[in-house]
C-alpha cells in the first residue's frame, strides 16, 4: 500500500502554491511515497513520554527597547518589486471580479 | 611560492606588514579563478571590479593606520545565499534570478568590517537543499579532485573555491551538514559552529532552527581565524547567543590532545560505510590515541534516527519560510497578464521559480505539518530531536569530543544520485545529529580512500559552546598527518 496517493500530491501542491503538470504529479507522487515510507521510522523511537523540541537551545522570546531606527527608504524597499505604482507593490487582483 | 599557494594567516600578515597589497592578492586569485573556473565552476556571481574596489578601501584603511584583524585583505568566496549590497543573491534559485538585496547580512557586514575582500558568490544547491550542488539552477560545480565528482553540497561552491586555490577561505552554512560533508569530500576543513553562535540575518532561510554559518578554510587555524572574525552576538538574530566567542583561534595554535576523552560513535560505521573511509578513520582514532588522548566506545542508538527526523523537521520549516517567495514583492513574477488571480500568479511563479528539491521537500513539509498527520511525523520528529540531545549529554557525561566518519563515502559520480533522493539523502548521515542537538562539529581531512584516492573527512563534534574541542582535536589531527604526509593533503590532489 502506498503511504500517499497522487490525489493526495495534488492536494499538497494546491496547499503550497506550487502550479505542478501532469507528469510531475506522477513524478513526485512516486518519490513522496518513498520518501514518506522511510521517515516514518520515527515512529521506531520511543518516545511517548519525551517532551518535544523545537529548537535546540532554551530560548525564550527576546525583546528589544521599542526605539525607532533607521530602516530601508521607500525605494530601497520597493527596488527588487517586480512590478510598482504611487510607491506602493502592484500586485495582481487579489478579490473576485464580483467583490 | 605563488601568493594563492599560501594560508590565509600568512596572506594577512603579509598585507599588515606591507609586503604585498590587498589589492594584489585579490587580483593573483582573481586570475587563478579566469584559470580554473572554466572546469571547476564554483561561483555564480563574479565582478573584477567590484572585488578590486573593495581591496583598494582595505588598501586605504590600512595606508591610514586604522587598526584591522588578521585577516584584512584577505580574499574569501561568499556562499551565495548571504545577502550582500554590491552583489547578486540567488541561493542558486531562479526564483531570485538577478536580485540585488537592500541590505547586507550580518556575516557580510562582519567580513567588510575585518577587511576581508570578497572575490564572488559561490554556488550551492537551491536554497541550500541538496548534498551534491547539482541542485543549483544555474549549473553544477566540480570537484576539483576529479571533475566528474560533486564538490559536496549544499555549500559545494565555497568547498571547491578554496580546494581549487581560487581562495584561501570561505563562508559555508550548515543545516543537516552542508558545511561538514563538502568540506570532507574535497579535503578541507569546515566547521559548523554551536547554532547561535553566528548569525542568521541576512541568510536566506532554509530552516530557522537548524542553520548555521560557517567556515572553509586550507587548514584549522585558518578555519579559527575566520569562524572568529564573523561569530558572535547578533541582536538581530533572535536566536543568537549573547555569550562571548569560544577561544577556537588559541585552540587551534594549541594542538594538544594528551588526557582528553574521545568518544568513537558505535553508530556511525559498519554497512554502507566505504572501506576506504572506515580504514582512514580508524588510524586517525588510533592516531589520537597515540598522542596520548583516551579513546573509548560510545553508543547513541537513536542516531540513526537523526535521518529521517531531519528529513520531517528541515522540510517542515522550509514550507513555512518559502512561503514569502509569493512573487509580489520581490523576486521572479510569471503569469501576470491582467486576467489571473494573485493566488493564480503565486502558484506559476513558484512552479517556474523552485526547482525540483524545492519542491519536494515544500510538498513533504506541508504533508508533515497537516491535520492527522503532524503528530506522527511533525510532532514524533520534534520528540526524536529531544532524544538525540539527551544522548549527546550523557556522551559528553564520559568524554570531551565524539569522533565518526564526516561522511559514508568519498566523493561520489556528478548524475550518480541526482533523481534518486533517497540515495542523496544519506550524504548527511553523520552529520545530522549535531545540527538537531545544535552542537558544534567539524570535518578536517584524515587521508584518502585505497579505492579512489579521494579525500576522507574525520567528523569532530563538541557539546554547545565547545567549539574550542573541535579546533584543538582538529589542529593536532592535522599537524600529526601533515608531518606523516610531508605536506597538506590537498597538496597531493592532481594539477587542474
Amino acid at each position: 500500500m502506498s503511504a500517499i496517493t497522487r490525489d493526495e500530491v495534488a492536494h499538497l501542491a494546491r496547499l503550497s502554491r506550487l502550479a505542478l503538470t501532469d507528469d510531475e504529479l506522477d513524478h513526485y507522487a512516486t518519490q513522496l511515497d518513498a520518501i514518506i515510507e522511510s521517515v516514518a521510522k520515527v515512529a521506531e523511537v520511543a518516545a511517548e513520554d519525551v517532551p518535544p523540541s523545537s529548537h535546540a537551545l532554551p530560548l525564550t522570546n527576546v525583546f528589544r527597547a521599542d526605539e525607532v531606527r533607521q530602516s530601508l527608504t521607500p525605494d530601497q524597499a520597493l527596488g527588487g518589486a517586480p512590478a510598482v505604482e504611487d510607491d506602493r507593490f502592484r500586485v495582481p487582483r487579489i478579490l473576485g471580479e464580483e467583490a | 611560492m605563488s601568493l594563492i599557494r599560501k594560508t590565509a594567516a600568512e596572506l594577512g600578515s603579509m598585507i599588515a606588514a606591507g609586503e604585498v597589497s590587498a589589492v594584489e592578492v585579490a587580483e593573483a586569485h582573481l586570475d587563478r579563478m579566469a584559470e580554473v573556473e572554466p572546469k571547476v565552476q564554483a561561483f555564480l556571481h563574479v565582478d573584477r571590479e567590484v572585488t578590486l574596489e573593495q581591496a583598494r578601501a582595505v588598501d586605504a584603511r590600512l595606508r591610514a593606520g586604522e587598526k584591522l584583524g588578521p585577516l584584512a585583505g584577505v580574499p574569501i568566496a561568499h556562499k551565495d545565499i548571504f545577502t550582500t549590497r554590491d552583489m547578486p543573491t540567488t541561493a542558486a534559485s531562479k526564483i531570485l534570478e538577478g536580485w540585488r538585496p537592500p541590505y547586507d547580512a550580518t556575516v557580510t557586514a562582519r567580513l567588510r568590517e575585518a577587511g576581508l575582500v570578497i572575490l564572488g558568490k559561490t554556488n550551492l544547491d537551491e536554497f541550500a537543499m541538496g548534498s551534491s550542488t547539482e541542485n543549483s539552477a544555474y549549473h553544477p560545480t566540480h570537484n576539483p579532485w576529479d571533475l566528474t565528482k560533486v564538490p559536496g553540497g549544499s555549500s559545494g561552491g565555497s568547498s571547491a573555491a578554496v580546494a581549487a586555490y581560487e581562495a584561501p577561505l570561505s563562508t559555508g552554512t550548515d543545516t543537516g551538514g552542508s558545511i561538514r560533508q563538502p568540506a570532507a569530500v574535497t579535503g578541507i576543513v569546515g566547521m559548523k559552529p554551536t547554532y547561535g553562535g553566528s548569525s542568521r540575518y541576512g541568510l536566506i532561510a532554509f530552516a530557522s532552527s537548524l542553520d548555521t554559518p560557517g567556515p572553509f578554510a586550507r587548514n584549522v587555524l585558518d578555519a579559527a581565524l575566520l569562524h572568529e572574525a564573523f561569530s558572535g552576538y547578533d541582536p538581530m538574530d533572535s536566536t543568537s547567543i549573547d555569550a562571548p566567542v569560544p577561544s577556537v583561534v588559541e585552540a587551534a595554535k594549541n594542538p594538544d590532545v594528551a588526557g582528553m576523552r574521545i568518544g568513537v560513535v558505535k553508530e556511525f560505521a559498519g554497512e554502507g560505510y566505504q572501506a576506504g573511509v572506515l580504514a582512514r578513520y580508524h588510524e586517525a582514532v588510533q592516531l589520537l590515541e597515540s598522542l596520548g588522548a583516551k579513546v573509548v566506545e560510545v553508543s547513541c542508538p537513536s542516531f540513526t534516527t537523526a535521518l529521517p527526523a531531519y528529513y520531517l523537521i528541515a522540510p517542515s520549516e522550509c514550507s513555512s519560510n518559502l512561503a514569502r517567495f509569493d512573487a509580489m514583492r520581490y523576486g521572479l513574477r510569471v503569469g501576470d497578464d491582467g486576467t489571473r488571480s494573485a493566488e493564480e500568479v503565486m502558484a506559476l511563479t513558484r512552479a517556474a521559480g523552485f526547482g525540483p528539491e524545492v519542491k519536494r521537500r515544500i510538498m513533504l513539509g506541508t504533508y508533515a505539518l497537516s491535520s492527522g498527520y503532524y503528530d506522527a511525523y511533525y510532532g514524533q520528529a520534534q520528540k526524536v530531536r529531544t532524544v538525540i540531545a539527551r544522548e549527546f549529554e550523557a556522551a559528553y557525561q564520559q568524554v570531551d569530543v565524539l569522533v565518526s566518519p564526516t561522511t559514508p563515502t568519498t566523493a561520489f559520480p556528478i548524475g550518480e544520485r541526482a533523481d534518486d533522493p533517497m540515495a542523496m539523502y544519506l550524504a548527511d548521515l553523520c552529520t545530522i545529529p549535531s545540527n538537531l542537538a545544535g552542537n558544534a562539529a567539524m570535518s578536517v581531512p584524515c587521508g584518502l580512500a585505497d579505492e579512489d584516492g579521494l579525500p576522507v573527512g574525520l567528523q569532530i563534534m563538541a557539546p554547545v559552546l565547545a567549539d574550542d574541542r573541535c579546533y584543538r582535536v582538529g589542529a593536532a589531527v592535522e599537524q600529526a598527518l601533515e608531518s606523516r604526509w610531508g605536506g597538506s593533503l590537498l597538496s597531493k590532489a592532481p594539477q587542474l
